[in-house]
């Protein structure tokens, strides 16, 4: 039942198959015994049970919310909940307990959805592994595979496989893994350069970052406002357009989500893709891509080609200064929007009471760690009056002209481009810590970054195993507020590629109820 | 436009106005001066020579002063600037804040519609340039009262610009030679105030209340077209009563509602502009025109002293009536403005540019408000001089005290008595009674209905001025009781027996055969003692005037 799909699973709720409360008890059982992936920093149990309770007796009485209605979903931990620990894994923010669900929080307990827990990310989001929280790292369930574990003993060179884990990409790599092995249905993740994408990438899980101003951010702790999208992490793309449609809409708190009525989304099965353009962006083949992702890449975009696609090289020729354009960018919001975080109002406050100064200075110092304050150092300084024409307003410029490459490439009859979400399959654990946490987040966004800084929809789908028996995915980009055509294109080619499902059965000896009678869950769109 | 010429009166404490010269006032220029950076932040603020300095002694040059002005005007609203918490200056502590007010993360800012056309009201009645798109920044400092480490506010384009306020100043040592002069209004912006800190010295502690953190502020730079303390305050006044015309603010200075910051420094006329002081901490406008004085005096002396003025915060001891450096432990601040993210483009609109089937709610028309503006006070000063033949300076006065005009309107409605006897009354006699006892016209014990019938009863000669005095102040004693009824209780009535009055004046005549034989040898003054000994006679109750008439016929005859 756990491997369902969102969408499977809410039939067979109201079939009475599988009662709320099942659900709930089978998927807290599985996150107890996937507890050593650290996917979750809090498992609301409590409340899920009560939820799931709740949930239960609509059913009985045929009164069901909506899809959602008694389906398991976890929250980056970087999304405020009422009266649940939201920590955005950092010691700042230990012990907060906010008074108010973000919308999107809201929205989902709106529609019956069981909160099983907050999840693991990098300190206030600020990374691409989800390796840099208070926490520790989270585990990519793909290490425990029997496709990766079979794979790994055919070129075993004797070493410990237990240390030899991989990441699972970042920052909402909680999230991913938490979907990825079947704790939660769908999760919620942020995505400002590509923290839903990357990890869904590296999980073998649908990432969708929706269009900027789509979904409210009300409630999320801001990494970069003018950037941050709350996104979701789900095992196939109807049901990131079934949670997108619950999530979408004008917010009253929010004044940058549109005016304009949302519909839900509902996706048509295309049959014919002989309309559509597909763009190819030739900057993005760089010298570090993997020759996997690039022949899955080729391989995907000659798939739409033989369907009858039209497929076309484009050219985004400011992606190169996307990098260096976001570092100042980000860095400088980061540093406004953590001045907030002064000890006075909640959250950390150190023991000097010295002074008022004395008491910021060291409840900053403890309460961020080294990747947070190098931001905020760095912010800061492009921020300072003779830096500020230098480097804020011309990365803003930079960062227009790269919207413009965007806005250039559909005007020119492109519906959706296609692109690698990442470099690379998942590295292990050990290998990804040899670079700083800056160098790495410069190295895995390249490709998703872009995108965040022009404000538009994409959706990192699996497509397939890498040699190695890790999933590899790939992007679409769609036009603004086109989220719709987007995930339509994603469906698609997400039913052409028929992604593996996760085999955990090895390591999940003991819960194999779990998976009795199950189908793969990504070849289960009907 | 006449340019007021000062004279420093050594070692004096004041400036004293000489005279109106002849020199014209410079344009608006681009700054020259330097700029400062006070704790608070600073708009930049162009500074030009105005004022000359007169007949400096041998061997001194003059000096001109130059004085701009920052006001932070509170918005009267019901919520705050971008938070639905309640405004509320009598709340107990911390009971006005929501999450975003006290900046729990994940909150955001929305932007309350009602402060958004204060600003607009605002900036039309001061002649400004509305800006249909204006934008929002963060202003960053690390302050206890300021939750969010920063404040958000208008700085790189302000909802108004390019206007201008017309104050009166006097220039003499009476009222009655004012003259208008004109400031210019640089910008006016939306921003947030801040919360406010309770310092326990004893216990060392600070301790927060954040039910004004996030109410809404209009931000008045004023250019810097003044030269003394009492154009500053002048321009102030006429501020606060614009405002309070509008209901935009309730710019109450003594709390806190309306909040001057002044820039001044000095120089010598065609030298390039000296080094600016700010002064903060001045809440009434006589206190801001003692600082201003103060400080041009302070900053003449010590550069004649061969001092330096340093670029710094001063704050004004109202005690001690001088400006003190203002510690800054924060030393030399940089605010590091950045936009906004959370705050699309502020879009106003005309009725030109209005949207088609845009929803009223989520739009502004500007044309809209303009019709809307009520009558401003100098429209009504003139409407005062028009209709009534008031001196103007009259008419500033009736407006200068809340609800005193409306009180002289209402006795105007009620009495045939000539407009300028009623304005005397209510400015001299009604306001000197208020004064006195410190009384606000709304506390008055005197209603404009029994003043009304009080200057009915002198109009129609029914009793003396002196006798009206009289009753005034057996009314202002005891409520409840009409004019007429004190009139006959204390047997007030002028007397309108002529018979019996020509009698009192032919035995006045009688008894005083020197005084009229002065009034014969030409003594003007003569007949006045006369008239007096007649009024004693009736107990003053006989109109003076007919008396004279009396007595004139009676020595010519």
């Amino acid at each position: 039942m756990l491997g369902r799909t969102l969408r499977e699973v809410s039939a067979a709720l109201k079939q009475g198959q599988v009662t709320p409360t099942e659900l709930c008890q089978r998927c807290l059982s599985l996150i107890k015994k996937t507890k050593f992936l650290n996917a979750y920093i809090t498992v609301s149990e409590e409340v899920a049970l009560k939820q799931a309770e709740e949930s239960e007796k609509r059913y009985k009485k045929g009164l069901s919310l909506g899809d959602l209605d008694g389906i398991p979903v976890a929250v980056k931990d970087n999304f405020s909940t009422a009266g649940i620990e939201t920590t955005c894994a950092s010691n700042m923010l230990k012990g907060y307990v906010p008074p108010y669900n973000a919308t999107v929080v809201q929205k989902l307990l709106d529609q019956g959805a069981l909160l099983m827990g907050k999840t693991n990310l990098d300190e206030f989001a600020m990374g691409s592994g989800s390796t840099d929280g208070i926490f520790g790292p989270v585990k990519n369930p793909w290490s425990y595979s029997k496709q990766y574990r079979e794979k790994r003993k055919q070129k075993s060179h004797g070493e410990n496989e237990d240390s030899d884990w991989l990441i699972t990409g970042g920052s909402s790599g909680g999230s991913a893994a938490a979907v990825s092995a079947f704790t939660c249905f769908a999760a919620l993740g942020s995505d400002t350069g590509g923290s839903t994408r990357n990890p869904a990438a590296h999980c073998g899980v649908v990432g969708l970052k929706p269009s900027y101003g789509l979904v409210s951010r009300h409630g999320l702790i801001p990494l970069v406002n003018s950037m941050d999208v709350p996104g979701t992490l789900t095992r196939c793309v109807d049901d990131a357009a079934t949670v997108l449609g619950i999530l979408a809409g004008h917010d009253p708190k929010d004044s940058t989500t549109i005016q304009d009525p949302v519909k839900p989304f509902t996706l048509p099965s295309l049959t014919d893709v002989s309309k559509l353009c597909i763009g190819i962006p030739k900057e993005y083949l760089t010298p570090a891509l993997s020759s996997e992702v690039r022949s899955l890449w080729s391989k995907a975009a000659n798939l739409f080609e033989s369907e009858g696609a039209k497929v076309i090289e484009v050219s985004l020729p400011h992606t190169s200064y996307s990098i260096v354009c976001y570092h100042v960018l980000c860095t400088s919001e980061v540093a406004s929007n953590m001045a907030r975080f002064d000890g006075l109002e909640y959250g950390h406050r150190c023991d000097t009471d010295v002074s008022t100064e004395a008491m910021y200075a060291a409840t900053r110092r403890e309460g961020f760690n080294d990747v947070v304050r190098e931001r905020i150092l760095s912010g800061n300084f492009f921020l300072l009056k003779e830096n500020y024409e230098n480097y804020f307003v011309k990365a803003q410029k930079v960062r227009r002209l790269i919207a413009r490459d965007f806005v250039n490439v559909f005007n020119s009859g492109v519906d959706v481009l296609l692109t690698p979400t990442t470099l690379s399959e998942a590295v292990p654990h050990t290998e990804f810590i040899r670079e700083d946490n800056r160098t790495r987040s410069a190295q895995n966004d390249i490709f998703t970054q872009a995108v965040n800084m022009a404000g538009l929809p994409a959706v990192s789908v699996p497509m397939a195993l890498s040699s190695q028996g890790l999933p590899i995915g790939l992007q679409f980009i769609g036009r603004a507020f086109c989220d719709q055509q987007l995930l339509t294109v994603a469906k698609w080619f997400e039913k052409r590629v028929q992604f593996p499902v996760i085999q955990l059965q090895e390591l999940m000896d003991d819960c194999s109820s779990i998976f009795e009678n199950e189908k793969l869950a990504s070849v289960s769109l009907k | 436009m006449a340019t007021p010429m000062l004279r420093w009166c050594c070692p004096g404490r004041r400036w004293i106005f000489a005279g109106i010269g002849g020199g014209s006032r410079h344009g608006r220029g681009v700054p020259t001066g330097s700029t400062s950076s006070g704790k608070r932040g600073q708009s930049s603020v162009a500074q030009q020579p105005l004022i000359t300095a007169q007949k400096p002694r041998k061997g001194e040059r003059e000096w001109a002063a130059v004085v701009g002005l920052e006001i932070h005007a509170q918005i009267a609203s019901n919520s705050k600037l971008f938070s639905g918490s309640q405004v509320d200056f009598a709340a107990p502590p911390n009971s006005l804040v929501s999450f975003f007010d006290a900046s729990l993360p994940g909150t955001l800012p929305v932007l309350n519609r009602r402060c958004v056309e204060a600003a607009v009201m605002t900036g039309l009645a001061l002649d400004c340039h509305i800006n249909r798109k204006s934008l929002f920044d963060r202003k960053h400092y690390f302050y206890a009262d300021l939750p969010a480490g920063y404040q958000i506010t208008q700085q790189r384009l302000p909802i108004a610009v390019n206007g201008s306020l017309a104050y009166s100043v006097c220039v003499g040592q009476r009222w009655s030679q004012m003259v208008t002069r004109t400031v210019g209004v640089k910008q006016i912006q939306l921003e947030q105030d801040s919360g406010k800190s309770l310092h326990d010295n004893l216990r060392s502690q600070t301790l927060i209340d954040l039910n004004r953190a996030g109410v809404g502020l209009l931000e008045v730079v004023l250019e810097p077209d003044m030269s003394c303390g009492e154009e500053a305050a002048a321009a102030i006044r006429e501020l606060q009563l614009i405002l309070q015309a509008l209901g935009t603010s309730q710019a109450n200075m003594a709390e806190g509602q309306l909040r001057v910051d002044a820039n001044i420094s000095v120089h010598h006329p065609g030298e390039p502009l000296g080094v600016r002081t700010e002064v903060k901490n001045l809440n009434s406008a006589r206190f801001l025109a003692k600082a201003i004085d103060y400080e041009i005096q302070r900053q003449i002396s010590e550069l004649e002293n061969g001092g330096k003025i340093l670029n710094e915060t001063r704050s004004f001891d109202y005690k001690l009536g001088c400006t003190v450096p203002m510690r800054d432990k924060e030393g030399k601040q940089d605010y590091r403005f950045m936009p906004e993210p959370n705050l699309p483009p502020l879009l106003l609109y005309d009725s030109g540019s209005l949207p088609t089937g845009a929803d009223p709610q989520q739009v502004i028309d500007i044309d809209q408000l303009r019709e809307q503006l009520p009558e401003l006070p100098r429209v009504t000063r003139e409407k005062l001089v028009r209709q009534y033949g008031m001196r103007p300076e009259h008419s500033f006065a009736l407006l200068n005290e809340v609800g005193l005009l409306e009180f002289f309107q209402n006795v105007m409605k009620e009495t045939r008595a000539e407009p300028k006897k009623v304005t005397s009354w209510v400015l001299n006699t009604f306001l000197g009674f208020l004064k006195q006892q410190n009384l606000a016209v709304s506390e008055s014990p005197v209603t404009p209905s029994a003043l009304a019938e009080l200057l009915d009863l002198l109009d129609r000669k029914a009793i003396s001025s002196s006798a009206a005095k009289q009753v005034f102040e057996e009314l202002w004693r005891s409520k409840g009781k009409t004019p007429a009824q004190m009139v006959a209780e204390k047997q007030l009535e002028l007397m309108q027996d002529a018979e019996a009055l020509e009698l009192l004046c032919r035995s006045t005549l009688e008894t005083h055969p020197q005084v009229v034989t002065d009034v014969k040898k030409g003594n003007p003054r003569a007949i006045n003692k006369l008239i007096g000994l007649v009024r004693r006679a009736t107990l003053g109750r006989a109109d003076p005037t007919v008396i004279k008439e009396v007595l004139e016929r009676q020595l010519s005859s």
